[in-house]
Order: structure tokens, then C-alpha cells, then sequence
């Protein structure tokens, strides 16, 4: 049997966020209770967290969290590091034992920086420079997976039910100001961990709940810009097509999500002047990059936190506030379950992107 | 040469409507006002069959064979006599006939949702055809404020990614350049001049017309580009690539010879290449020079035929400026054409696109231009499927022209088209009523249309632009590996 990379697999999935404007650090206890109330929307056969501000005293460096399938392919991928980047610190990342988890990979974390004669070399900035190393270590190097490399955040994940997975992790001795989590209902049986959410680039996360209809095309575009997608999973192309969107076109967050979730044109024409040029440009300019079929997502970056849904909003999505905290999910009670009365409970409308961004002067 | 028969039953009634409707003098009447059918001269148009009140007219196939032989068939025969009697090249007219060349659009199958995404209805919930086409630029602007300026240059703004292939005034009569400007402008699409220029009459449709430039420049002066939404440089045609045009000096008259700037009379030959573009370089200043004198205000088309190196030829075209890019392919009709051209040159545009797009993309250069297909487009699933490989829009000739009354007998190049379409003899022309024949025209681009929007809701997506180049939808059957492998797709249970 094929396994995920060669060939495309649908899932159903849950999803859930926490962001602390004010930048206060919690544990990964929260994320964790408010994804394990959604249970029955995975099969145990994917799970994950993303966490922003978990690694304060490393917070200049990339750190990168990479499976590996054999001490042959750590061995590979250290040498291919340690050409490129300045590795001041690595370490297998701590797990528990549980009986939930099984097939484990080696699970390294290193934290780096890039070399500053290759940097100056390659004329890139250090982001390029370094997504492009990943990308390269994830295409060519076999048994070898970078899960996340981006400064200050990390991801976890592996094949289980979300809840197990935060137990392997040890996710509750973590601290982070923003944090997201997904449970995984893929329609194939053998899961694999590299294909479990979150999918992150650099800084930023996605998880995704949803089917793209428009897959093809958006893999198809963004495989033009240097990008490579070998999980064939919608969040991984949503997670290029925000990276090469933000980082690459300058687009803001808000701009981006008007370009995958586009308004449709009979809503674009009766906006007032100023939006609806700004949106017929957009779609114009990006076709490529509309995305359609059901999805919601939760796209973590530095500092903030987006969620979306598709413009006809076919996947649950619910947003509420408490003082200084934002909480998105699937479902309302994974956040009653951590946040009991919410100041603020709403679902966001079909392709209205709810950004949240720190506060002014909270120190992350 | 006989190759089909007429007959006729005991109903008939000898009302003579038959003598009066066959342009080809297949059908006459005796002394006596009986017929007297000369089988020879029929093209079985089926002009005669549709308006006989009695239903009493049978053409079939001559039951008469040659010989059967298992090289030579009879076709090949009748062909070796007639060109032995006159010594001259074989003309033909409509899309090629190879026989063994495989319609690809019958063997991809589309997708559908399932369970695990839904399907969407087109009746309850927004459906978007809409296209535009035109180049893009690399990247975006903002001012001083932050906003995004506006920096995409002139694009042409489809309603459903449906339109007309180039037809020219003198292959076709005026009254179906007025169908298919009228049309156009009811959908919101554009039609196409062709190379013969464009009737004065027809001037109001500007915003709906495509002008062409040809090799031949009929009919080409400053207002003509002007009166347009975009230019097309015509370089070839699917059912004639590397190969010049020529209207016979018989159609060059009245309007004719005025719009054409041709004297009265006098053949248009069209050469095979444009005289001043002998290389890639040479077309970009052709480009350049036609947006000049339309003060950079329209996106400017380059048609090309389905040759074998389609490929980095579109990839040239992308970087000579050009806007859109035009691909005939193999089954593109025609008003004429030589017979061994046609049926034996070029590529299945079908191929053409899947690697033309495919090209474009690893160069990088997809985003930055619009391409158009053309060539033996059928129904709303062949445009789905060739949006599917990688076009932004189809345009259609040889369907609107069946729209209009044609059966494809291929008999233009006589130039006495009994449906009063490839025709410029007065009494045939006004066969069409351009006002009737604009309604067919709208009719069958808006059930098209329809058909494409059930066909997207199926597979759950709502908006064209997220069909095109998606080639998961497609799934391929009766193909062999290296097939699947140039159309990009996978074998159906894969």
C-alpha cells in the first residue's frame, strides 16, 4: 500500500487555537483539554501542536524539529547541517513512553543559524536561505523530515489521537503565548507521521480542517515558485501558498486571505470603491491561488494568529474572546471545556479572516 | 466522383422545395417539374432532407463500392483519379478526418465529490464562470499609503470561458459575422474577426470584438485595431499550419473587396509566413508595435497552431509580450485548406495544452500569460476537460457554425454553402437571419455554460479559475503510459 506522499489522501479533522494577545506563556495543559474534547473527530491516526514563544532562551535561532527514519539518515542530515548552518545546540527531543504511540522515528531538535559566508554566498535573507535548506532535506535526503524550523515555535506531532500525542510530547512542560492543535480523521489506514498536522514553513503553522477541491491548481501554481510538495495534502499547499504570499508577493495576512478565500464577484461588486478595487486586483492578480471546497483553518505566525474559512463556510468554525485571550475550534465546547464563559462567542462569517496580533508592548 | 446517393419515397410531393434549397445542383427539375437527381454533385449538406415538408428525401452513402483492398481504400482511389485528371492539389475544407488520430476529450473521465468533501449546487449557491485574460506581472506595488496599485495591464473580462474562433468576413458571410457579434455581446464573451477585416456595420460590437492580424494584413488600418477589445497575430491554424491562405477572387466582391482592401476580383493570398516576423524577435516587435498604435490600452494575442514543438514556441510567445496566447489544434476547422495538410499536420490539442502548461510552468512563466484552445472543441466537457489541462478558456468555430445550420458536409471551399454560411452568393446568404441565428448562438453558450456549472458543483468547485490546470479531476482511459504521462493525468482507478 501507498503511503501518504504517493498518494493523495482526504481527511476530516478537528482543530483548535489559543492566542494570548497580551503574550502571556501557558502550558500546553489547555490546548490540550480543549483538543481532546473533539475526540471523536479523529481516528487516531494523526496528531499535533504548534507553539509560539516555547523557546525563549533560543529565541535568535532557528529551531528545527526533524523526524528521522534511521541513524543513517540522521547521520546524512547532520552533515548537510552542519555544511550550512552554525548547530549551537541539539538534543533529542524528550518524550514519554506510552503505550498509545508506537513507531516512533528518532525525533531531533537543533537549534541554528545559518553560516554567515554561505549566507552571503547564496544572496538570500536567512528565512530563504533556511526554508530552502529544509525543503531541500525533505526532497532529497531519504527517512529524513524536517517537521518544523522556524524561530521561537516548534511543532509536535505523530500518528494518535491528539491527547496521546500531547502525553508523548510532554506537551503540558512547554509555555508558549500561542498555540494550535489538530486531530486527524485521514481515509487511508496507515498513518505516518510526517503527515500529520501541523504543517509548518519557517514561522508560520497551518492546521486545517477541510477537503480543497481546488487542489490541483493551487499545487500546480505554487510548485512554479520553487516550492515542492510531496505530501500531496491540502495543508501543506495552503501553508506554500501563505508563505509564498506573505513572504515572497509582501502581501499582508488579510490581503492573503482575500486571494484564497476570495469574496465572490457578485459580492466584490457591491463593495464601496476602495475594497472592491483592492479585491477584483486580488483575484485578478492570484487566480491561481483561490482556494475552494471546504476548509477552516488556524495559521499560526510570529506574534499572531489567522483563522479562516472557505467562502461558503462548509467546515465549522467558532472564535470567542476572554479578557486578553482569543480561542478558535472546530466546536464550542472545546473551548466552554477550558474557557466556560467566554466574554465573546461568535462564528466568523464564510472568508472573513479573523486576524489576532500581540498587543502593543507585550514582551514575547 | 458519386459517393452519395439521393433518393426519394412515394411521399413526396413534388412541391420542388428541394431544387430551391440545393445550392449544389444536385437535385434539378426535369421539363416535366419531376427531379432528376445528379448524385454526383451532392455533399449530403442535409439541406435539402431538413425543409422537404414530405420527409420524403433519403441521402445515403453510395451502396456502389470499389473493390475492397486492404491498403487502398476508396477514398484513396477517387483521390489518385482526380488527381490524375487535373494535376492539382486536393482541397478540403472543416477539421481533419485521420481516422487512426485518438479524440483524447473521450478518453479522460472528470471527478466527483463523495462523503469526504460536498458537492455544491449550482442552483443555490454561486457558481463563477467568469475569466479574464491577460498578463500579470511579476509582482505587486503599493503607493505611499500602503495600498496595492493597480498594475495589471488590459485584460479581456469573459462571462463564461467560452468564446468564437476567428472566422473571416469572405470565408463566411456578413450575416454570421453579425450572429456572432450580436451573440457575443448578449454573453459577454468575444468573437473574432478573422483575417478578412471587419464591416463597418459591425463597428458598435467593438467591445466584444477581437481584430486579427494576419499575414496577408486584409482589411488592417489604424481604426480597425482600434475598434476592438484585443488583436490577435494569426501565425497559423490547426487545420493548416505552415500554410498561407487563399480566398478565391469569385468571393472577392462588393463589401467584400471594400472590408478586405482587396480590388474587386482579385485572389487574397495570404502568405504562409508574415513577412516581416522571420523569427521570434521579429514578433515581439510586431507586439510592440500593434500595442503602439493601440496606445498599450488592449492585450494583444498570439495564434499559433498545434505543432510538435508547441511547447517552447508558447514558452517564446510568453516572453515576446504577448498577452494571451492562441492554440489551434489539430481537428481546427476551416473555409480551405489542402487536403494533405490538413488531415496529416500538426498535433491534437489536446497534447498541445497539457504540454504547453506543463512547459510554462516548470519556466515559471504560466501565471504571467493567458492561453486559449481552440480545435475540435465539442461540448461543455471537452472545454472542462481542456480547462482541466491547463487553458484559461476554448473558443469554438466549427460548433457555433453547427449552431447556425451546419451539418459539416466540408464543402466551403466551393464556396456555395447551401446553409448560407461559408458563402457570399447573395441569394444564400440571406438563408441566415443574423438575428435568429445571435439567439442560437446565445442559446448554446448559455446551456454550455449550465452544463459546465453542474459539471464544477459535482467536483465541488465553485469558481473556474480553480478547474483550470487541475488535473486531478481528470482521470485517463485507453491510454498507454506515455499518453498519461504527457496529459499529466492518471489511469482511472489509480
Amino acid at each position: 500500500m501507498k503511503r501518504e506522499g504517493e498518494v493523495r489522501i482526504s481527511s476530516g479533522c478537528a482543530i483548535s487555537g489559543i492566542f494570548c494577545k497580551d503574550g502571556k506563556r501557558i502550558s500546553g495543559e489547555a490546548i490540550r483539554k480543549s483538543i481532546a474534547v473533539m475526540h471523536n473527530r479523529s481516528n487516531g491516526l494523526g496528531g499535533g501542536f504548534a507553539a509560539y514563544g516555547i523557546y525563549p532562551q533560543y529565541k535568535e535561532y532557528f529551531a528545527l524539529h526533524i523526524f528521522y527514519d534511521s541513524q543513517l539518515a540522521r547521520e546524512e542530515t547532520e552533515r548537510f547541517l552542519d555544511k550550512r548552518f552554525d548547530i549551537i545546540n541539539l538534543s533529542k527531543i524528550p518524550v514519554r513512553q506510552t503505550p498509545k504511540i508506537a513507531d516512533a522515528p528518532l525525533i531531533w531538535r537543533y537549534f541554528v543559524l545559518p553560516l554567515p559566508h554561505m549566507l552571503q554566498d547564496s544572496q538570500l535573507d536567512e528565512d530563504e536561505y533556511t526554508s530552502r535548506a529544509t525543503i531541500m532535506i525533505n526532497d532529497s535526503i531519504t527517512g529524513a523530515y524536517v517537521v518544523s524550523c522556524g524561530k521561537d515555535m516548534g511543532v509536535f506531532k505523530a500518528v494518535g489521537y491528539p491527547e496521546d500525542v500531547a502525553d508523548f510530547y510532554r506537551i503540558e512542560e512547554y509555555e508558549g503565548y500561542s498555540w494550535t492543535a489538530h486531530g486527524r480523521y485521514p481515509t487511508n489506514t496507515p498513518g505516518w507521521w510526517a503527515g500529520s498536522h501541523p504543517f509548518s514553513l519557517l514561522d508560520l503553522t497551518v492546521v486545517h480542517n477541510g477537503e480543497i477541491s481546488s487542489y490541483d491548481a493551487n499545487r500546480r501554481a505554487v510548485e512554479m515558485y520553487g516550492y515542492s510538495c510531496n505530501l500531496l495534502t491540502d495543508t501543506e499547499v495552503i501553508t506554500y501558498i501563505l508563505d509564498y504570499l506573505t513572504r515572497k508577493q509582501r502581501l499582508t495576512l488579510k490581503e492573503s486571505s482575500e486571494v484564497i478565500a476570495a469574496p465572490f464577484w457578485s459580492t466584490i461588486a457591491i463593495k464601496d470603491e476602495e475594497d472592491r478595487k483592492r479585491l477584483s486586483y486580488l483575484r485578478k492578480m492570484y487566480s491561481s491561488f483561490l482556494v475552494t471546497g471546504p476548509f477552516s483553518i488556524l495559521v499560526g505566525f510570529r506574534g499572531g494568529m489567522m483563522a479562516l474559512n472557505d467562502r461558503l463556510k462548509l467546515r465549522s468554525l467558532v472564535a470567542a474572546e476572554k479578557g486578553s485571550t482569543v480561542y478558535f475550534s472546530s466546536e464550542e465546547a472545546a473551548i466552554r471545556v477550558i474557557e466556560e464563559n467566554p466574554d465573546r462567542i461568535w462564528a466568523p462569517q464564510g472568508g472573513d479572516a479573523v486576524i489576532v496580533t500581540l498587543e502593543k508592548g507585550a514582551d514575547v | 466522383m458519386r459517393r452519395y446517393r439521393i433518393r426519394k419515397d412515394e411521399s413526396c410531393v413534388s412541391c420542388l422545395r428541394c431544387v430551391r434549397e440545393c445550392s449544389f445542383g444536385a437535385i434539378t427539375a426535369g421539363d416535366d417539374k419531376s427531379l432528376v437527381f445528379h448524385h454526383e454533385k451532392c455533399t449530403d449538406c442535409q439541406r435539402c432532407v431538413s425543409f422537404c415538408p414530405a420527409g420524403a428525401i433519403y441521402i445515403t452513402e453510395d451502396e456502389n463500392r470499389f473493390r475492397r483492398n486492404a491498403v487502398f481504400s476508396e477514398d484513396d482511389i477517387k483521390e489518385i483519379r482526380l488527381q490524375a485528371e487535373t494535376g492539382g492539389v486536393l482541397l478540403s475544407s472543416m477539421g481533419a478526418s485521420g481516422r487512426n488520430v485518438p479524440i483524447y476529450f473521450d478518453k479522460m473521465l472528470l471527478n466527483a465529490s463523495q462523503v469526504t468533501n460536498p458537492s455544491i449546487d449550482p442552483l443555490r449557491e454561486p457558481m463563477e464562470t467568469a475569466v479574464f485574460l491577460g498578463q500579470r506581472p511579476e509582482g505587486i506595488e503599493r503607493n505611499q499609503m500602503g495600498d496595492i496599485e493597480d498594475n495589471l495591464p488590459p485584460h479581456l473580462e469573459l462571462k463564461t470561458p467560452i468564446m468564437f474562433s476567428a472566422m473571416s468576413y469572405g470565408a463566411i458571410s456578413l450575416n454570421v459575422h453579425k450572429a456572432l457579434a450580436s451573440a457575443a455581446e448578449k454573453l459577454g464573451i468575444y468573437w473574432n474577426t478573422g483575417e478578412g477585416g471587419l464591416h463597418e456595420s459591425l463597428y458598435p460590437y467593438k467591445e466584444h470584438t477581437i481584430v486579427q492580424v494576419a499575414s496577408g494584413r486584409f482589411g488592417v488600418h489604424e481604426t480597425y485595431l482600434n475598434t476592438a477589445a484585443a488583436i490577435e497575430i494569426k501565425i497559423g491554424q490547426g487545420a493548416k499550419p505552415g500554410i498561407g491562405g487563399h480566398l478565391t477572387g469569385k468571393k472577392i466582391i462588393g463589401d467584400v473587396s471594400k472590408t478586405r482592401m482587396v480590388p474587386e476580383g482579385l485572389d487574397a493570398i495570404s502568405p504562409a509566413p508574415h513577412h516581416d516576423i522571420y523569427s521570434i524577435e521579429d514578433l515581439a516587435q510586431l507586439v510592440m508595435s500593434i500595442k503602439e498604435a493601440t496606445h498599450y490600452e488592449k492585450p494583444v494575442i498570439v495564434k499559433v497552431a498545434a505543432v510538435h514543438n508547441i511547447a517552447p514556441i508558447a514558452s517564446g510567445i510568453a516572453r515576446s509580450g504577448a498577452d494571451i496566447i492562441s492554440i489551434d489544434g489539430y481537428r481546427g476547422g476551416t473555409g480551405a485548406a489542402p487536403k494533405r495538410i490538413r488531415d496529416n499536420v500538426g498535433i491534437p490539442i489536446e497534447l498541445a495544452i497539457a504540454s504547453v502548461d506543463q512547459r510554462l510552468r516548470e519556466e515559471r512563466i504560466r501565471d504571467r500569460v493567458s492561453v486559449i484552445v481552440s480545435g475540435g472543441i465539442r461540448n461543455s466537457s471537452d472545454a472542462v476537460k481542456a480547462i482541466a489541462l491547463g487553458a484559461d478558456a476554448v473558443s469554438i468555430g466549427t460548433a457555433a457554425l453547427c449552431a447556425l445550420g451546419c451539418h459539416i458536409c466540408a464543402s466551403c471551399h466551393t464556396g456555395r454553402c447551401a446553409w448560407g454560411l461559408a458563402t457570399q452568393i447573395p441569394e444564400l446568404t440571406k438563408r441566415l437571419d443574423p438575428e435568429k441565428g445571435a439567439e442560437l448562438l446565445v442559446n448554446l453558450v448559455n446551456a454550455w455554460t449550465r452544463e459546465i456549472k453542474e459539471i464544477m458543483g459535482g467536483m465541488g468547485i465553485n469558481s473556474i479559475e480553480a478547474l483550470r490546470g487541475n488535473r486531478m479531476a481528470l482521470r485517463g482511459v485507453d491510454l498507454n503510459e506515455k499518453e498519461l504521462e504527457i496529459l499529466g493525468i492518471r489511469y482511472a482507478g489509480e
